[in-house]
């Protein structure tokens, strides 16, 4: 095998561990779901918390009778107070089998047990996974091909959802975002799928244009800007609908969105997404400054209005009034989230359709 | 006004108050109280978002329709497919979106609109730099991070005077960068209290107004630019052309509206030779350019001469100028001569290449020294291969096996009309063709040093050499310096005004009867700031610690 046919394995197999990763955060968002609707406390982590049971002396003859404070309909008669189990009932089959005893989860001072989320950690741990394998992927392409992995479509995908995965990563050591594991696992397999499918092309030698240090810099700023830009997606995504659960009270249950009661409430959530958003912000404005200079270097000209051009040009903007909206008086909330949904979408746009229909100077794309 | 009335941290707007009859009464406004309504307008938030959305929307029909500044070519051809649309969207300026009327007047309006806001803003915040921290609050329990801690008096019983700890306080809060103030007065109890009140990351603001007003420069200079600057486009053939810097010898010009002539510093450029390297190996890639480079001598006005090579990514500097390789192609030499064997014609003539294998098409005019005019198109294949259908092509740019096929036509060139004509283009209109086609002679088919008679004993032609040329673009931008300063200060000012936390820290410290010393600390954030509470957290312990207080018996922090 050549070290290319090494990284198209590495790749392969990063999919299918993604995949299971993404099965498993999904799985963790219908658990959250599920012990919701049983009237339990969820927190952003995916712990479970379960009321202690209310100990109550009933009747003359001294009986005990085990009462679940939170749920009433899963009483589970006789037994012994502490052990909470499985007491949702709600069938989730990661969750602690321990009906028995403190093994299903931490028992706090207060009575109530606490269960960490095992299809939580199982998605971030096949997550860690899936990266490695697409890191060496990655690299075996840049080896193989002698230059970095970011010069053609193919590549921009791999080296693009390597770096959204990476921050998601590094991003979670400092808040807890896994509960858009889903998201972004599910985001990534859908980029690579596509582009391993329509977009692979066999190692070629880098045209006279793209020879140019100005490839490794711009190109993989923007990537990285295109990363948290996706978090900040998918984060005024979630506030979007966290707004319009606290604002309809339980109007979304059609939805079944259960799992919203478990995570951040709307103005977190909106701060959460305007910093990762800023990040994005930054690096592509260096992303548009970068370009231009390259543009000037090999094109003659430090801006022309060249499609690609005029993307980078819109998504910067729309990202600015994302900004201002923030900064503005009845913008502030779900409307300034829309600007920053639009801006994702005018990203996925700008890679997935200007890159391969649109002509001009950036017909780099390799297809 | 520091900052528009409907920013997000002015305060709300108060409603007219109702008359007596609980109508609200809007004050009647004069000229100038409209013209202040509308510059109110024009300057709030409101405006400016709505004027940067526009601009987004206004720059997308822009990439859907060819531009005739990028893509003059596209635009031509956009009117072939399409000849009902594209005068509608002419009269739009759909091909000219980036220099339209609607497109400028939406950004002169969102800069004026910035102008207004920056200017206003610079100047209070300038008043902002020179004041004093505001007077601490009555309260502080309310405010973020807050969280009270007491000092015992030390072993020998002296009590820990207020104004001392605040005094050490205040010195770390100035050497974690704070603005302080110190503010002391008795107590409740009678006994002193009192407080340092802080304010840092004013330079939050200072990098949001070098960010704006950077875009009003880079907007600047890049007009300035446009106007002082030239442009132009030569083609010269390897082997020993050369192109002197002046207007006349431009294949094409675009010089800036302020375009003076004299501008032009007549340097010289000689083309020593161009190679193009392609990949050779068999997979995917073949036949992909993998270097172009020309190999230039230059000599400025009283200079030596100098050797470069001009390449891709690499552009030469000369004259004020910067010289760009952004084209290259083939000129096959090509000699005519008349039936008694007298040259009418020599010249290396650029063919302009079709595809990626360089097939190209070139013509070729002789307006005299024939018994009529001719003119020929040609057909230059570097590397010929005849497909199944017998027709020819190219396999690989390089020339390998070049092959020269020729149209020819006799008539009327139409140059005598004084109109302008394209070199690349052969108007046949009022011509004949002679050979190819329909005509039933074969074309002119010549390998390099093959010649061949014309037809009707016209003469002779012969394809002695194939040159390469390259096409060169001359730039002239005073400004682009200046462009990427004010880009680069932007940056600068977006990174400090996007990433300094603007906040207030109070501590206070109040004496009690019986000689201990509560000492309160609290923050406000002024704009984002996510670690506001752990910087109160962090002040308050390293100050407790001062003081001698044993860490950790403060009261937990308030979250
Ligand atoms: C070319 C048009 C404009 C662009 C691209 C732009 C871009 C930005 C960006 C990126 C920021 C965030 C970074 C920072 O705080 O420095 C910002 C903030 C701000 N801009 Fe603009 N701006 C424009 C025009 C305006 C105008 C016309 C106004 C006044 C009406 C304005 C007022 C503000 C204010 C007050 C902030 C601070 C927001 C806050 O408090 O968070 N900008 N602008």
């Amino acid at each position: 095998m050549t070290l290319d046919e090494y990284s198209i394995f590495f790749l392969y197999a990063a999919m299918v561990v993604y995949a299971f990763a993404f099965i498993a955060f999904a799985l963790d968002l219908a658990r959250r779901s599920a012990q919701v609707s049983a009237g339990n406390k969820v927190g952003i982590d995916g712990t479970v918390t379960v009321a202690p049971k209310v100990l109550e002396t009933v009747g003359a003859d001294g009986q005990l009778v085990a009462v679940a404070a939170s749920q009433p309909a899963s009483v589970a008669a006789g037994a012994p107070a502490v052990a909470a189990g499985s007491g949702s009932g709600s069938g989730s089959s990661v969750e602690g089998k321990g009906a028995g005893g403190a093994k299903g989860g931490r028992v706090a001072a207060d009575g109530s047990v606490s269960r960490r989320s095992l299809s939580l950690r199982l998605g971030m741990a096949f997550t860690v996974l899936g990266f490695a394998l697409e890191v060496v992927a990655d690299v075996l392409r840049g080896i193989a091909a002698q230059r970095v992995p970011w010069a053609n479509m193919y590549e921009f995908s791999m080296t693009g959802t390597v770096l959204i995965v990476g921050v998601f990563l590094v991003v979670n050591t400092r808040v807890d975002l896994r509960f858009l594991g889903t998201f972004i696992s599910g985001l990534v397999l859908v980029l690579l799928g596509v582009s391993t499918v329509n977009y692979y092309v066999v190692i070629a030698p880098l045209p006279p244009a793209l020879q140019s240090a100005w490839l490794v810099i711009h190109v993989f700023v923007a990537s990285l800007g295109t990363a948290f830009f996706a978090l900040g997606f998918a984060l005024s995504g979630i506030q979007l609908l966290q707004a319009r659960r606290e604002n309809s009270g339980s109007a979304l249950k059609f939805l079944k969105l259960k799992f919203l009661a478990s995570l951040p409430d709307s103005t977190r959530l909106e701060n959460l997404a305007y910093r990762v958003n800023i990040v994005g912000f930054v690096f592509w404005t260096f992303t548009l400054i970068a370009g231009a200079v390259w543009a000037e270097r090999a094109w003659g000209r430090y801006w022309g209005w060249d499609t690609k051009e005029v993307w980078t040009f819109i998504i910067w903007v729309i990202y600015a009034g994302y900004i201002h909206a923030r900064a503005t008086r009845g913008w502030r909330g779900s409307r300034s989230a829309w600007l920053a949904i639009i801006g994702f979408g005018a990203v996925l746009f700008n890679f997935g359709i200007v890159n391969v229909f649109f002509h001009g100077l950036h017909s780099y794309s390799g297809l | 006004m520091s900052r528009p009335s409907d920013h997000f941290d002015s305060p709300a707007p108060q409603a007219p108050a109702p008359d007596d009859d609980g109508n609200i009464v809007q004050p009647k406004l004069g000229f100038v109280g409209w013209m202040r309504w509308f510059w109110r307008q024009l300057t709030s938030m409101r405006t400016a978002l709505f004027l940067l959305l526009l601009l987004a929307l206004a720059a997308v029909p822009g990439s859907l329709v060819p531009q005739r500044a990028a893509d003059p070519n596209g635009v031509t051809q956009y009117f072939v497919d399409n000849p009902t649309l594209a005068p509608i969207l002419d009269k739009f300026q759909a091909f000219d979106v980036y220099t339209s009327v609607w497109f400028s007047a939406i950004y002169l309006l969102l800069f004026i609109s910035l102008v207004g806001c920056v200017i206003p803003r610079a100047k209070h915040h300038f008043d902002a730099l020179r004041a004093k921290p505001p007077r601490t609050p009555a309260r502080l329990s309310r405010l973020a991070g807050f969280q009270k801690r007491t000092v015992e008096p030390v072993a020998n019983g002296e009590a820990v005077r207020a104004v001392a700890a605040i005094e050490s306080a205040r010195k770390i809060l100035r050497k974690s960068g704070y603005r302080a103030v110190v503010f002391s007065a008795p107590g409740k109890n009678g006994l002193e209290t009192a407080s340092v009140s802080a304010e840092r990351g004013y330079a939050r603001e200072t990098g949001n107004l070098i960010f704006h007003a950077a875009l009003v420069g880079i907007l600047i200079t890049v007009g300035l630019g446009g106007g002082f600057g030239y442009s132009g486009q030569r083609v010269v053939v390897a082997g020993g052309q050369t192109f002197v810097n002046t207007l006349s010898a431009y294949d094409s010009f675009n010089p800036g509206r302020f375009f003076n002539q004299t501008a032009l510093d007549p340097y010289t450029i000689k083309l020593d030779q161009f190679t193009a390297t392609y990949e050779t190996k068999a997979d995917g890639a073949f036949g992909q350019p993998t270097d172009y480079n020309a190999e230039v001598t230059t000599q400025e006005r009283g200079g030596a001469t100098q050797q470069s090579d001009i390449k891709v990514n690499s552009p030469l500097s000369i004259g004020g100028t910067d010289v760009y390789l952004l084209g290259n192609g083939y000129a096959p030499t090509i000699t005519v001569k008349d039936p008694t064997g007298k040259v009418v014609f020599t010249d290396s003539v650029p063919f302009l290449p079709q595809d990626a294998n360089l097939t190209s098409i070139g013509v070729v005019k002789i307006p005299d020294g024939l018994a009529k005019q001719i003119g020929m198109i040609g057909f230059f294949y570097p590397t010929q291969a005849t497909s199944t259908t017998g027709a020819f092509y190219s396999t690989y740019p390089d020339d390998d096996y070049p092959v020269l096929t020729l149209n020819v036509y006799d008539g009327d060139l139409g140059l005598n009309g004084g109109v302008p004509t394209s070199v690349y283009s052969l108007d046949t209109d009022k011509m004949t063709q002679l050979t190819g086609g329909t005509t039933g002679v074969d074309s002119i088919e010549l390998k390099p040093g093959d010649s061949q008679a014309l037809p009707n004993g016209m003469g002779s032609i012969s394809f002695d050499a194939v040159q390469r040329y390259a096409s060169l673009d001359i730039h002239h931008d005073p400004t682009q310096g200046w462009v990427l300063l004010f880009a680069a200060s932007g940056l600068a000012g977006l990174l400090i005004s996007l990433f300094i936390p603007r906040r207030r820290v109070w501590v206070k410290a109040s004496e009690n009867t019986d000689g201990s010393l509560s000492l309160e600390y609290a923050g406000l954030a002024r704009g984002e700031d996510p670690r506001l509470v752990s910087a109160v957290a962090d002040i308050a312990e390293r100050h407790a610690t001062l003081l001698g207080e044993a860490p950790g018996r403060g009261d937990p922090p308030a979250s």
